[in-house]
């Protein structure tokens, strides 16, 4: 099962090693990480998301607890109410025949054009996975050069 | 007044109370080596190799409860420490270890025995640090040693750039510690702690089982006095012997791979399991699926984590095992209606039939020294009373069957990691914490030779430490592996190019005594603990003699196999190889 976890750490040098290190020590690979400091800059908010057994999870999410630099351990995927978003750059081919095409499908999702040339649109899209899976397949035949995604950030409701 | 790293290291150390401490100098800690030579307050015990450093400081930290502390340089000598801090890990030892490291500015540079120590020591550490500036370093030795004690125990290290040593600031001994990360839960829920005593009550099959957690605590005493208050049998893991006294009519015996026949069945029968501080390994369990069917289990652990980690558990209490005994006594003891010795009779009748159908016996042979025999000759001579370590394998399950340890901190073994090469230099670290016990190390011929090196350590300080080494010429616990399940192909487990022991013992500067025969072999152990040096007793043993009972791995705890139903034979042309191999 997918899980969404919130980590809040101690803002130091080795501390995104020992968590990683939690994850891949039991050969669990992390689809996403996020991490930036908080309103108090001594710490860090981490959003990881990852899937496998529940009860390894558990285990994993017990083990992140135990660490020293960590302060607080939230597993989104308990039941509890949360938001998430993700911020992703799209390079789409905009080509004289597509421009029109590229922009409405833009549109309909309320992403923005952030960079334009004569061959590309760099457009930037926020929002659920779900969310940007759907724009990403309503782009694809149109050419998508590249993209990157930054992963979700989770906050309860 | 401003100190250098080094002073303030060693004033530190002096803060916590540490008096000894063992290493190995190098290139990068010269400047922490030249402070110690110059104050009186702590002896450094030289090692002859790292590893039997960290093992010396563990040794002296399970036998005196106090923290270890290592000194090594950076390197390999801080990548040889790493056997040694896991071992310490995996079995919960309070440590502190201290790695030189080549200075700040050189850090990752490949610079001359430079290794990212806190990188490799990550997963085996409790906790570690790089100490990036002198102003850090004392609230960082507050912390470790704060954290090596607290909570469940263990090992934590701290890497020391050159700089670091050098340079000076104001010191400063931080009062107190307060780490937002680390605040162990110590009481048990009371709401759990009554649900548990409820459990206790309606009981008709109740088992004890507990763990190193129990010594850790320093929870022996609430121990003793719940188990005689309720009169339930009581087992207790590798970790957790002596703990409970081994000699008690309501001790089973230790349970899982080599335990007794009525621990593993007790627990497979028990319609209650009340587990302290022990963790529940698979060696202990066997097939998991199969492990305990019938019983509701309590377990009281201090680490989250434990719990629920490899069995299902009914009533979770996390705390401190010494508390969480003391409560559950107090509740107990407003429980006069119960009584306790009647509710369990029925259940002490099937035990004491499984007693007596399997007691604990060996192959005695005529002509040849049982390895078991030598380990109750021990017993017998120390009269129960003697420091043991092991090494891993053959030697370290005959001491824990055969030796029936009475008192807590007098059982040292390697149990999570399983480390061969543990049990001497732990042996020392022993002796320097109890210079007045009668310590012993029972080793195997192979395990013996990884740190055989530190003999040289124990004649320096002429510490009567006692090697009774059960030389079979095999990795015996390999070895008995091999003719169970690998149909009797020894590969790479005859040992038939050791050392003479005895004139290896002398070429130290030890006693070296060989026994060759069973009638000696009382003798040579009483003149070897009146010896005043170093004594490397050479048993020559039944060179097959197996660990019986044994639970074949991935099989239920109840499927034992027994000294007359489980071993295959070896054919003649077999039995002859293995004589002139």
């Amino acid at each position: 099962m997918r899980h969404t976890i919130s980590v809040v750490v101690e803002n130091k040098f080795g501390v995104l090693a020992r968590v990683a290190g939690l994850f891949s020590g039991r050969g669990f690979n992390i689809e996403s990480l996020n991490v930036a400091p908080m309103l108090d800059p001594a710490y860090s908010q981490m959003t990881i998301v990852t899937s496998g057994d529940d009860r390894i999870l558990e285990q994993v999410s017990k083990q992140l607890h135990k660490l020293i630099n960590v302060i607080k351990v939230l597993d989104y995927s308990g039941g509890e109410e949360f938001i998430n978003r993700e911020l992703v750059l799209i390079k789409v081919t905009a080509k004289a025949e597509h421009r029109a095409e590229a922009l409405r499908i833009s549109d309909i999702f309320r992403a923005k054009v952030v960079d334009s040339s004569a061959a590309h649109y760099t457009i930037e899209v926020t929002g659920s996975q779900g969310k940007v899976n759907a724009i990403i397949e309503m782009l694809r035949p149109l050419g998508i050069k590249g993209i990157v995604r930054t992963g979700p950030v989770a906050m309860s409701r | 007044m401003k100190l250098s790293g080094a002073e303030i290291f060693v004033e530190c150390l002096k803060k916590e109370g540490v008096d000894t401490i063992f290493g190995y100098p190098g290139g990068v800690v010269l400047n922490i080596y030249d402070v110690l030579h110059k104050q009186r307050d702590i002896r450094h015990i030289l090692a002859k190799h790292e590893q039997g450093a960290v093992h010396a400081a563990d040794g002296y930290a399970r036998a005196s409860g106090k923290p270890g502390v290592v000194l090594v340089t950076s390197g390999p000598g801080a990548t040889n420490t790493v056997t040694g801090i896991a071992t310490a890990y995996m079995d919960s030892i309070p440590m502190v270890v201290f790695t030189g490291q080549v200075p700040m500015s050189m850090i990752g540079n490949d610079a001359f025995q430079e290794a990212d120590i806190v990188g490799i020591t990550r997963p085996c550490t409790k906790h570690n640090y790089l100490v990036s500036h002198v102003s850090k370093l004392a609230s960082t030795i507050k912390e470790a040693f704060h954290i090596a004690t607290h909570g469940r125990p263990g090992p934590v290290l701290i890497d020391l750039p050159k700089d670091v040593t050098v340079n000076k600031t104001e010191f400063k001994y931080p009062a107190k510690v307060d780490l937002k990360g680390f605040r162990p839960t110590v009481h048990g829920n009371p709401q759990q702690l009554k649900r548990a005593v409820e459990h206790l009550k309606q009981a008709e099959c109740p088992l004890l089982f507990t763990g190193g957690g129990v010594l850790l605590s320093g929870a022996s005493g609430e121990l003793r006095k719940l188990v005689r208050k309720i009169q339930a049998p009581i087992t207790s893991t590798l970790m957790g012997l002596g703990a409970y006294p081994g000699d008690d009519p309501l001790f089973l015996g230790m349970p899982g791979m080599h335990g007794t026949c009525a621990a593993n069945l007790s627990l497979q029968n028990a319609d209650l399991i009340l587990a302290v501080g022990a963790r529940f390994d698979d060696r202990v369990t066997g097939k998991i699926e199969a492990f305990a069917p019938k019983a509701t289990i309590v377990h009281v652990d201090i680490d989250p984590t434990s719990i629920k980690k490899n069995i299902r558990v009914d009533v979770p209490i996390v705390g401190d095992c010494r508390n969480t005994l003391k409560e559950l006594n107090t509740l107990l003891a407003a429980e006069r209606g119960v009584k306790w010795k009647q509710k369990h009779k029925a259940w002490w009748a099937r035990i004491g039939q499984w007693q007596k159908d399997r007691p604990m016996t060996y192959r005695d042979r005529e002509g040849h020294i049982a390895p078991q025999y030598v380990v109750e000759q021990i017993y017998k001579a120390t009269k129960g009373e003697a420091i043991v370590t092991t090494e891993v394998g053959q030697n370290q399950m005959w001491a824990a069957q055969f030796y029936k340890f009475k008192h807590p901190r007098q059982f040292l073994t390697s149990g999570g990691l399983g480390t061969m090469g543990y049990g001497f230099p732990a042996a020392i670290g022993a002796q320097f914490a109890c210079p007045d016990k009668v310590v012993f190390d029972i080793a195997g011929d192979g395990s013996i030779q990884m740190n055989i090196q530190e003999l040289a350590t124990a004649v320096q300080h002429k510490l009567p430490v006692n090697i009774a080494i059960l030389d079979n010429r095999f990795l015996g616990m390999v070895r008995q592996w091999q003719q169970l399940f690998y149909d009797c192909r020894y590969a790479s487990t005859c040992l038939t190019s050791a050392p003479d022991f005895v004139k290896l013992a002398e070429a130290y500067g030890a006693v070296g005594i060989r026994v060759t025969k069973k009638a000696d072999v009382y003798k040579a152990i009483k003149k070897a603990i009146a010896i005043k040096n170093t004594v490397i007793l050479h048993f020559i043993v039944d060179r097959e003699a197996n660990v019986m009972p044994m639970v074949p791995a991935g099989a239920s705890i109840d499927e034992m196999m027994f000294e007359d139903n489980g071993e295959k034979k070896l054919t003649p042309e077999q039995g002859d190889k293995i004589i002139s191999g």
